[in-house]
């Protein structure tokens, strides 16, 4: 099926990025600001707040990535004003992130509890900031934008054997009929990747990406290695080939196909956002939820599909999570996580095809407005961004 | 035969193989809807769940595809309804 001619109702942003919430966020630049965040934030209605435990006595390279990151979630176009809060002494440079996300053409307000005299001044100051904001992006309406403004994350967790045979395919036929269309979507999880890379780096667009995607597989190897242990080797086990996986790039793919069989367009850094053009990107991070959500977050992408086959419940505070699942006894025990089963695909014989059309087009309706299950029970509290150094 | 039974699932149109969705025994004919019309064979081996099948004969060396990507290559010939597994597929990357 072609979604060249689709749409969806979006939020225009001024950078030419389109929105399909309309989110005033409220960013914590540190841990010792999360509370003050998440009061300012409960203050004022349409409010999303973005809580992490970095910021400070982090190694430079860590500073730096904890800086992008928040500088890329507050450009995320899923909100429309951005809220920063900042405790004054943190490492990160608050101001910076301010610029950084100001220069999307969003609003962008600060709060600093040092400067601004205290924890209750700070919410007096910064509830009256979110609220002047909110009322501001209150009156934005959604308005047609095409598929080729869509750009979709994907992650895969609380896996089972379904995950692999329906989910995982069905969410990478969706991202091959986005692409298709002209729309985007990023992929990570390097952690994943180990002993599939050479498969994932043929898919790269030219050989600069490929190695650069080799390198980020290696250097995390090499950390895994340094803590005295081991991901690779005894791959497949003796129990995988029982279970029916031949070889090891098999049972790779398994976790990989999630991603489709596009080409990959771009290789980028976490917390880094790959420029507004269509094609799959990668981005270099782990495999845990919170982090990888915020990477997907930071890389511009307005809704996720979140592949499970035994049921998580994890959303994100402004981008929609979409549970896909091939477990029939998932859907049906865990309703109030579950979005949209894909089970039809292992009972009834729908094609992955069709199944991936389903996927895709629910997404589009999501983008709309349409609800996710986490985002109506507001399931979306475990946040975090991702750290490689030592905390000192 | 009825093909909405879930008995076995084409990951990949590029695929030339079948991952069985119940255990399968030796014999039996199995029917998939495919891009390219109705497919029939009948299984040459009992194939156990999530276990691979040849869609069609797979000659020795060729790539062996799963998800539309390549997973190894055969190490023999290997005829259309039989089972694909270790014994008859090596990994390029081992």
């Amino acid at each position: 099926m072609s979604f060249s001619d689709a749409q969806f109702l979006g939020y225009h942003r001024p950078d030419g990025q389109v929105g399909v919430r309309n989110y005033l966020g409220v960013l914590s630049t540190v841990t010792c600001a999360n509370q003050a965040a998440e009061n300012i934030a409960g203050h004022v209605r349409g409010t999303a707040v973005f809580t992490h435990q970095q910021g400070c006595g982090l190694l430079q390279e860590d500073l730096d990535l904890t800086r992008r990151t928040l500088i890329n979630l507050g450009r995320n176009p899923n909100l429309g004003a951005v809220l920063v809060v900042s405790l004054g002494c943190e490492g990160v440079d608050a101001e910076k992130i301010v610029e950084g996300i100001a220069s999307s053409g969003k609003p962008v307000e600060l709060v600093r509890i040092q400067r601004d005299g205290g924890y209750f001044a700070a919410i007096s100051e910064g509830g009256l900031k979110a609220q002047k904001l909110a009322s501001e992006i209150s009156m934005q309406v959604r308005k047609e934008a095409s598929i080729q403004n869509l750009r979709i994350g994907v992650k895969c967790g609380a896996s089972d054997p379904t995950s692999g045979l329906a989910s995982n395919p069905a969410v990478g036929q969706a991202l091959d009929q986005l692409i298709a269309a002209g729309g985007s979507a990023v992929f990570g999880e390097t952690t994943e990747l180990i002993g599939a890379e050479h498969l994932v780096a043929g898919r790269c667009e030219t050989d600069e990406l490929s190695d650069r995607l080799l390198g980020m597989v290696r250097r995390l190897e090499a950390r895994v290695i340094q803590h005295g242990s081991d991901m690779r080797g005894g791959n497949p086990s003796a129990g995988n080939i029982a279970a029916g996986l031949t070889t090891i790039e098999e049972k790779s793919l398994g976790a990989v196909v999630k991603s489709g069989t596009a080409q990959i367009h771009g290789v980028f850094d976490y917390g880094e956002c790959p420029p507004s053009e269509g094609g799959l990107y990668f981005i270099d991070s782990p495999g845990r939820e919170p982090e990888l959500l915020a990477g997907l977050g930071a890389a511009g992408c307005q809704i996720i599909l979140f592949s499970t086959g035994i049921g998580a419940p994890q959303g994100f505070p402004f981008i929609p999570v979409i549970k896909v699942s091939g477990n029939r006894n998932t859907v049906k025990a865990l309703v109030d996580f579950i979005d949209l089963d894909v089970s039809q695909v292992l009972l009834k014989g729908e094609s992955l095809e069709s199944a991936g059309s389903r996927v895709l087009q629910y997404s589009l309706r999501t983008a709309d407005g349409h609800t996710t299950k986490a985002e109506t029970i507001g399931y979306n509290g475990s946040t975090a961004i991702y750290q490689r150094g030592p905390i000192v | 035969m009825d093909f909405s039974t879930g008995q076995c699932i084409l990951l990949h149109d590029k695929d030339n193989t079948l991952t069985a969705l119940l255990s399968l025994a030796a014999g039996q004919e199995i029917a998939l809807k495919t891009v390219q019309g109705m497919l029939k064979l009948t299984l040459r081996d009992e194939i156990p769940y999530a276990h691979k099948f040849a869609r069609r004969d797979i000659e020795a060396g060729e790539d062996i595809m799963k998800y539309g990507e390549v997973i190894g290559s055969a190490t023999a010939f290997i005829p259309a309804g039989a089972h694909v597994h270790v014994h008859n597929v090596k990994g390029k990357r081992a």
